[in-house]
């Protein structure tokens, strides 16, 4: 049995290019009375598809993780199925009721005690009285927030907080569960509480939508997938073929670039790029989905136009938030007119998860800079955790699994 | 498996569809209203108090101010405070109302953007502390007068008819202002400043006699919060407050016509808030 069935359901947004710019009364007074007496386009109108008829069933008991790049229209999704806004064709027929952890905590009021929050949030949520006083108990102890129960949540932690709102949302035992990356809040004690609930709903026969950019965590926990691009369902089905279809279409992965021709090839002061790519000693098949047990090869080449140069080539490594990671380079040595090859190894279990990009540098003399050659290649890579209850981000620029903490027990001093 | 219910989302609900759906959620209603009358004086040393002084601080200012500059409150019968109060506990609780509903859509905006309820609900509750105040208030006028020997007549019960239309006008106002302040807030500046003009044309700090025969009185029954304050002194002055059919008919038309256009106009726009606010 289908609980939800999604036909044909779109979304489209007006987008407004002001050419006046402004946002008041006054404003849209003025730009209508310039555009009915004199003629002139207050604004450029532009239809946004945020969903384009998406066709999706879920069936009772289903774990669907869905997957997209940003602005894929995820969030878009679950905001019509939760009902936060309408879609503008289409319809979607929902069995039973649902319950959102979209935004956990949502409609707590910072004057209110915890007790008291806990019959407003649930109320918000959709349960009636009787049902919060059969969960009271349980919600509290979920929460781990006994001694607190009459204290303004205004002066909760924000673990407390999230913790609160999480177990009221999920003891409202709903038939359908929407979660939209709540891994990434709370402890790992937290977490490995709140993917227990989350296998519980599942083993009851329940449905759950999740939605996360953590594919492991998606992989692990859902049955089925639903892969969104730019608005559209580009894939549905079992989770392990949606995941492989993901990787392959989406990750912007610049993991090979080659010239034949050095008049083609970027360049400056007689060097010239010829080729650089990541691999691996494996190789790697396109498509493959690079995760941090992966040991790396980075090879580059260059023509090098100067006689007896001397030579540094480095590699730059940056996270995509553009900070730098590290930067290595070869010891300065002489080269003559011709290609210059190098090649440069990264170990698995060095790396952590994340969207990468790598420059290189060419540099004469130890202090003359020849050519940058920005973002040469560019890959992301996955999560990889064995026997780990943790499936929240690993915190870190590196994720050196070499380095080992060593712990033992020491006897207490008399 | 308990509510096999099938719901259908699409962009456009039908109309028993979604009263009854307004119904399942009524007792969210409640918890709203409670959570505004929690919160109101969580913090403050008054606390209730503040219900209690400032119809009372309102309506002995206006009765100084009255005496002072104009010789209004001279021919009566009755102490000019009795005359007062009845005029401000119902304007505080038409213009309270109706900035509370005004506003309600966008403080609540954490809720609108968030979870899913029928949008209608937080406006509605929105009255509760209005009227709150406004039982205060009359608790306050009683005590003067009996103080000064009046005592009700029967009419009395009048009181709620006149309380209902009050909100249904303040409703009728409020739900276009709180569709609009989604997208401009301007309105949220603007209803301040013409309920600071409102006191001055509503029989607040006078009596609709002193209008009548003035070329103004046509307009000036038109304004809703006259019926309901005519009314109101009618309820509780005994003999000395008549029946005003000329104030009472035009707001009873106001009520229904504004009530029902302007639940057609939140219905049209509340699935479009979360999108502009």
């Amino acid at each position: 049995m289908s609980v939800i069935e999604i036909n044909n359901a779109s979304k489209s947004y007006v987008i407004k290019h002001k050419l006046n710019k402004g946002n008041t009364l006054r404003d849209d007074i003025v730009n209508f009375t310039n555009s009915v007496f004199r003629g002139k386009k207050a604004s450029k109108k532009e239809l946004f598809w945020a969903l384009k008829d998406i066709n999706l069933k879920v069936e009772q008991g289903d774990r669907l993780g869905l997957i997209g790049s940003n602005g894929a229209g995820k969030s878009t999704l679950l905001k019509l199925l939760s009902r936060i806004t309408a879609p503008t064709s289409g319809e979607i027929k929902i069995t039973g009721r649902m319950a959102s952890l979209l935004e956990v905590g949502t409609g707590f009021h910072p004057e209110l005690t915890g007790r008291e929050n806990i019959y407003l949030n649930g109320s918000i949520l959709g349960m009636r009285k009787y049902e919060i006083n059969q969960q009271f108990d349980n919600i509290v102890e979920f929460a781990g927030i006994q001694k607190f129960l009459d204290t303004p949540v205004k002066r909760y932690s924000s673990g407390m907080y999230v913790r609160l709102g999480f177990a009221i949302a999920a003891h409202l035992e709903p038939e359908i569960l929407v979660v939209d990356e709540v891994l990434a809040v709370g402890d790992a004690d937290f977490q490995k509480k709140s993917i227990g609930k989350m296998r519980d709903v599942s083993k009851s026969g329940r449905t759950i939508l999740f939605v996360s950019h953590n594919l492991t965590a998606v992989e692990s926990l859902c049955n089925k997938g639903a892969f969104l691009n730019k608005g559209e369902l580009i894939d549905h089905g079992p989770i392990k073929n949606v995941i492989n279809n993901y990787i392959q279409k989406v990750s912007s992965f610049k993991i090979k670039q080659e010239w034949i021709d050095i008049s083609d090839a970027p360049g400056e002061n007689g060097i010239y790029a010829k080729r650089v790519e990541l691999t691996s000693d494996e190789g790697l098949e396109s498509g493959i989905q690079l995760t941090t047990r992966i040991p790396l090869k980075i090879e580059y080449e260059f023509w090098n136009d100067l006689e007896g140069a001397n030579l540094n080539l480095s590699v730059f490594l940056y996270s995509m938030t553009g900070e730098c990671i590290f930067n290595m380079a070869n010891e300065s040595q002489s080269f003559s007119k011709g290609i210059v090859s190098s090649e440069f190894r990264i170990p698995g279990d060095f790396l952590n998860d994340g969207s990468y990009f790598i420059s290189l540098m060419v540099v004469q003399d130890g202090l003359k800079p020849l050519f940058v050659f920005d973002e040469a290649l560019q890959f992301d890579i996955h999560d990889f955790r064995e026997n780990s209850e943790y499936l929240g981000k690993w915190p870190g620029a590196i994720r050196p699994m070499h380095l080992k903490v060593k712990s033992w027990q020491k006897e207490l001093a008399e | 498996m308990k509510s096999e219910k099938v719901r259908v989302i699409t962009a456009k609900p039908s109309f028993i569809e979604y009263w009854k759906e307004v119904f399942d959620y009524r007792e969210l209603f409640w918890i709203l209203a409670k959570r505004d009358i929690m919160v109101r004086y969580k913090q403050t040393i008054f606390g209730v108090l503040w219900s209690i002084l400032r119809p009372l601080i309102s309506s002995l200012v206006y009765v100084f101010g009255v005496n002072k500059i104009g010789n209004l409150g001279a021919n009566s019968e009755i102490p000019y405070i009795l005359i007062i109060l009845p005029g401000t506990i119902l304007w505080l609780f038409f213009s309270q109302s109706l900035l509370n509903i005004s506003l309600s859509i966008v403080t609540n905006n954490n809720l609108v953007a968030k979870v899913f309820f029928p949008r209608i609900i937080i406006p509605f509750s929105s009255f509760f502390l209005g009227l709150l105040d406004f039982l205060i208030g009359l608790i306050v006028f009683f005590g003067f007068s009996f103080y000064y020997g009046l005592f009700p007549e029967i009419k009395i019960i009048f009181t709620v008819l006149f309380v209902v239309l009050a909100y249904l006008a303040t409703t009728g106002i409020g739900l276009f202002a709180a569709v609009l302040n989604v997208k401009y807030r301007d309105i949220g500046q603007l209803i301040p400043f013409v309920l600071s003009f409102g006191l001055f044309i509503s029989p607040v700090l006078y009596t609709t006699d002193k209008v009548m025969g003035d070329w103004t009185y046509n307009l000036y029954v038109l304004n809703p919060a006259v019926g309901a304050i005519d009314g109101l002194r009618w309820a509780l002055l005994g003999e000395h407050a008549q029946f005003n059919w000329d104030s009472f008919i035009p707001l009873v038309v106001f009520c229904i016509v504004s009530v029902f256009i302007s639940i057609r106009f939140f219905r049209k726009h509340e699935n479009s808030f979360v999108d502009y606010i």
